[in-house]
């Protein structure tokens, strides 16, 4: 907990300027307040009755008094400032980090973590960090110095009177402490459950159309109020037991009042002679700082619930944070000429380490070849694909692009010599034009179009309601996959890389269309070395090499006629598709 | 918020008692400081220590009271509370479920979610709230002030001043920050879109090296956000300050005026002493109010933001008025018409065909053409703009939507499996298929093969690409 408080405070360090003043202000604001009791009991002091009222000093602590409390006022407002800056530019700070890491960590991580768990992170954990953890130090410190404060102002007015309170000191402690337990224990049990409850909702609402299919909505909703209840349960408790904080706070603060009543009321006038004497006014003071003395011992211990929330909410941001980025680009080669050839030698690679997948992997490319990879479902073709642009790392053998060996030069200069386009579209929201220049953002209009065109892509958004500057929303805008699919071609098309890698890429996309960008992919590949993986055998009929990819291994490895010729694999492969199609 | 009254419905008591237990709290609340008064005024100045003693047993009496009036005041506001917020939240969840694809598109899937888990917490809040101090604060200030004045009238006009100057503060911190606060959910929003965003498109991203362009447009996202955050934190910032100022200075006032009404022999000193208290209770009091006014705002834009749920219609009604005709042919179409909401172009125009039980229709056309949106007509996850769709010899409309979809098996191109084991994904359709059923059902999607070599048949779902394609398949088997 403290190790995690330490790095808080680290990301803190920038604005220390703000943490300083913040605390130097509060302290100021809150010790002006608790002046003001004093100066009221001795205005009240003053005030004896008809005829006896001392204007000129009354005057005199008017004004003081009201000087004291603008001047509070406004620290209290500085302190307020300060502590804003300081929580949310820090928590921006570890916002921007987190998302950062996100942008480094290995693909294993990502594709290993539950998506609405990383997005909680970002969103929820962060906030939490900064009301608990920011808002509640600041708390905590004027909280102590309110206590701390008024012990002492007390202590100048009446020793004796003012121990009376600090005995009682425990009582307020001790409430606050088994408040603070009960609602804590259920507080986590609330939190586990809503987690549950969102991650339920997210899974369930982000694929509604499959509960539609299924006609699944009546056991969801069985299942939805079940989690419900759940947090109904758990809920009423939390709620209730940390509700219970103001009213046991008036009552402890009601017998502090009625304990200070009646041994300031006894020895007003001398008549329990060991308190000393105390005058009216000093008595009126006394009431009020009793009104206030249990309030920041509650603050505090909601404060430490708030902090432990807190503490485990960064917690969570900071282990994304701290998960080992990818090994370093730094001192590694940048490619900058690719000749397009590409050399796989004994490449050895799995997901499991107990589960070996790729053995014994070697392959020539010389620039300018089309290469096909087919295989059976979950034979490895797409791993190829995670190893040749290094989203995962091989275990041993090498790579060589342009002769040199992949795991020299930097990652993003290996990947910019590759356009990749895969079975699963992906575009961001922003506008399609915005989509298609997105590995070129200062591409013209014309580029955009002519790409565009090239994929047979602008007839269809030229009739989209605002053409090329149509945006693109979350759900896709009523596109259709091959739409989609188009305009993540275009995107391609637009950067002209040496390498294209074609993952699937015209599943979703009707035949005659596919044969046209077939066409238009011919054009471009012309010099350029190519990987297609694809189960219509068909399309990849004039491939200059066919793999045959069974089991993580290449079993067959030809040109079409070649494998045909050899009545293995491929050629069953291929008579069993023309024969169910 | 109002709207939302309903779901109340099951905690009349609650909703009553709890204020009331709330109310007896306050007004024991507002008798100690008049208690107090006495003291120093009979029992001090006249030396009586019976009488002090007795007081202060009045006082604790009434403080033991009133604790037991307030807890039971918060568990019933806890109990209501979280009994509305459950039911809220089962309805928006089944009214969601009854949407047709068209309204899904409409609010956005990220959208809805926030709806369901976010807002109805907001909401609920405000009505937890609301119990336990939407009666008591009002109640405490106003007692306050009637009580002062029945001391003095003169001296209690200054504190109504001061309550009213404060409340003016309020409502203009209030109509300053909300709108504040809107612009900071929709920032929020954007960061959970960008990272969404960023975690499906992982592959994409890097393999245009675009980590870089996509943190600095979330670091723009977080800079604007925490802007707006210090923007409206330093309106409200105002607020505490200012109120704190106002009241003290009320104290200032009934100081001078209250020593020269006890100079003039109108008030003694015991009654200062009780206003100055009243004074400060009303400080605190408002301060609740001031926060009691934020959860409301917050909980009356959740209860917006909900009821544009509710308030929208699922375009595709259930009736049930109909059994399926097996005799008659499966799938008619008489000139079907159709386009997506909010798009003026028709998407589909025309069409008409018949399909027979056991006859196969396939569809061909060009990307865009319309084949999907053909096939979602049939399921009616869309309903038609013109025209008629029969199934086995009724009007499509005519059937409940769970009824017709269950004599359906489709295989949508997207493959969505969902956490738990592949045997629970299996039975989506078929609650209580047995083992044998789902390993023949496998078999027959050539999945089988992968399935059996899992380590166990619990195995939590953690396959990519192909294998949920062909898992899907599976599950489409009627």
């Amino acid at each position: 907990m403290f190790k995690t408080l330490l790095r808080i405070l680290k990301y803190a360090k920038p604005y220390k300027l703000s943490l300083i003043a913040a605390i130097v202000f509060s302290f100021i604001g809150v010790m002006l307040s608790l002046f003001v009791p004093v100066i009221v009991g001795k205005g009240v002091d003053i005030i004896v009755g008809e005829g006896n009222v001392n204007f000129t000093e009354l005057v005199k602590i008017c004004i003081i008094l009201a000087a004291a409390v603008v001047v509070s006022a406004l620290f209290q407002w500085l302190t307020s400032l300060a502590t804003n800056r300081l929580s949310y530019n820090t928590i921006k700070d570890i916002r921007i980090d987190y998302f950062n890491k996100l942008g480094k960590v290995p693909l294993k991580f990502i594709d290993g973590s539950a998506r609405g768990e990383l997005i909680g992170r970002a969103v929820n954990d962060i906030e939490t960090v900064s009301d608990g953890l920011i808002q509640g130090f600041t708390q905590l410190f004027s909280g102590v110095v309110t206590i701390l404060g008024t012990l002492v102002f007390m202590l100048t007015i009446n020793v004796k009177i003012a121990f009376i309170v600090v005995i009682l000191t425990p009582v307020s402690l001790f409430t606050a402490a088994i408040i603070t337990k009960l609602s804590h224990d259920s507080f986590a049990k609330q939190s586990d459950f809503r987690g549950e409850l969102s991650s339920f909702t997210e899974e369930m609402v982000g694929s509604q159309k499959v509960i539609k299919a299924f006609s699944y909505e009546k056991r969801s909703e069985k299942k939805f109020s079940e989690i419900n209840d759940n947090i109904k349960k758990s809920g009423v408790r939390s709620v209730f037991f940390s509700s219970m904080t103001n009213p046991t706070t008036r009552f402890v603060n009601g017998l502090i009042y009625a304990a200070v009543g009646a041994a300031g009321a006894l020895s007003a006038k001398g008549a329990v002679g060991f308190l000393g004497t105390i005058t009216k006014g000093q008595l009126s003071s006394f009431l009020l700082y009793s009104n206030q003395y249990t309030k920041p011992f509650n603050e505090i211990s909601g404060v430490v619930t708030e902090l432990q929330n807190a503490v485990a909410s960064a917690k969570r941001v900071f282990a994304v944070i701290d998960e080992p980025a990818e090994s370093s680009d730094e001192n590694k080669m940048v490619l900058e000429h690719c000749d397009g050839s590409l050399s796989i030698k004994n490449v050895e690679f799995s997901y499991i380490p107990e589960k070996k997948l790729i053995r014994n992997f070697s392959l020539d490319v010389k620039p300018g070849q089309k290469i096909a990879i087919v295989g059976p479902t979950g034979c490895g073709k797409t791993t190829v694909i995670n190893l040749l642009l290094r989203f995962y790392d091989i275990n041993s053998g090498v790579i060589r692009l342009s002769g040199i060996d992949t795991m020299e030069m930097t990652r993003s200069s290996l990947r910019s010599q590759f356009g990749m386009v895969l079975q699963d579209t992906w575009l961001f929201s922003g506008t399609v034009a915005e989509n298609i220049a997105y590995g070129k953002p200062d591409a013209t209009r014309e580029e955009i179009i002519e790409a565009a065109k090239a994929v047979h892509a602008h007839s269809f958004i030229k009739r989209l309601p605002q053409g090329y500057d149509t945006l693109i929303n979350e759900e896709g805008s009523g596109l259709s996959q091959g739409q989609k699919q188009l305009i993540s071609i275009a995107r391609i098309m637009i950067t002209d890389p040496p390498m294209l890698i074609l993952d699937e890429a015209t599943s979703s996309i009707d035949i005659r269309t596919e044969q046209r960008i077939q066409r238009a992919f011919e054009k471009i590949m012309k010099d350029k070395t190519s990987f297609i993986i694809a189960h219509r055998l068909s399309t990849i009929k004039n491939a200059d090499t066919i793999l045959v990819m069974k089991d993580g291994n290449i079993i067959e490895q030809g040109n079409h006629q070649q494998l045909m010729d050899k009545k293995g694999f491929y050629e069953n492969l291929y008579h069993s598709q023309f024969a169910s199609a | 918020m109002f709207k939302l009254k309903r779901f109340l419905r099951n905690y009349k008591k609650e909703l009553i008692l709890g204020p009331f237990f709330k109310l007896l709290e306050a007004i024991f609340e507002l008798i100690v400081p008049v208690v107090m008064a006495k003291i120093i005024d009979n029992g001090i100045t006249a030396g009586d220590k019976e009488y002090i003693i007795k007081m202060i047993g009045l006082i604790i009496l009434l403080g033991v009271c009133g604790l037991g009036f307030a807890l039971t005041c918060q568990y019933f506001a806890a109990k209501c509370a979280y009994g509305f917020g459950t039911d809220l939240r089962n309805a928006l969840y089944s009214h969601i479920n009854k949407f047709s694809h068209g309204e899904i598109d409409k609010f956005g899937t990220s959208s809805l979610i926030t709806r369901i888990n976010n807002d109805t917490m907001l909401a609920q809040n405000g009505v937890n709230m609301f119990i336990r101090l939407a009666v008591r604060a009002p109640f405490l200030i106003v007692g306050a002030t009637i009580i002062s004045m029945m001391i003095d009238f003169k001296l209690s006009l200054i504190l109504l001043a001061a309550a009213v100057l404060i409340t003016i503060v309020i409502a203009w911190v209030k109509k300053k920050t909300l709108p504040m606060y809107n612009k900071i959910q929709r920032g929020l929003d954007k960061i959970s879109l960008l990272t969404r965003e960023n975690l499906d498109g992982v592959r994409v991203i890097r393999a245009f090296s675009k980590q870089d362009t996509e943190t600095k447009e979330l670091e723009k996202e977080s800079e604007q956000l925490s802007d707006a955050c210090i923007r409206a934190g330093r309106v409200s910032a105002i607020l505490n300050p200012l109120t704190f100022a106002l009241m003290n200075l009320g104290i200032v006032a009934i100081m001078w005026f209250g020593g020269i009404r006890v100079n003039n022999g109108f008030l003694t000193q015991g009654e200062i002493t009780a206003f100055v208290n009243y004074m400060t209770q009303i400080l605190l009091v408002l301060i609740v109010l001031a926060n009691l006014i934020v959860i409301f705002s917050k909980a009356s834009s959740s209860a917006a933001r909900i009821n544009e749920i509710f308030d929208t219609v699922p375009t595709i009604n259930d009736r049930d008025n109909s059994e399926f005709d097996f005799s008659s042919a499966a799938v008619s179409f008489e000139n079907v018409s159709f386009s997506y909401p909010g798009s003026s172009e028709n998407s589909l125009e025309g069409i008409s065909f018949t399909l027979n039980k056991g006859e196969i229709l396939g569809i061909i056309g060009g990307t865009g053409s319309g084949k999907s949106t053909l096939a979602n007509l049939i399921p009616r996850f869309y309903d038609i703009t013109s025209g008629k769709i029969n199934i086995f010899g009724n009007d499509i409309k005519d059937y409940s939507c769970e009824k017709l979809r269950k004599i359906m098996g489709i295989i949508p191109q997207k493959a969505v499996l969902f956490s738990g084991t592949i045997a629970e994904n299996m039975r989506w359709a078929k609650e209580n298929a047995t083992e044998e059923e789902i390993v023949s059902a496998l078999k027959t999607a050539q999945a089988w093969e992968f399935v059996s070599a899992l380590p166990e048949k619990s195995t939590p779902i953690f396959l990519r690409g192909e294998k949920i394609f062909r898992e899907v398949s599976v599950r489409g088997l009627p």
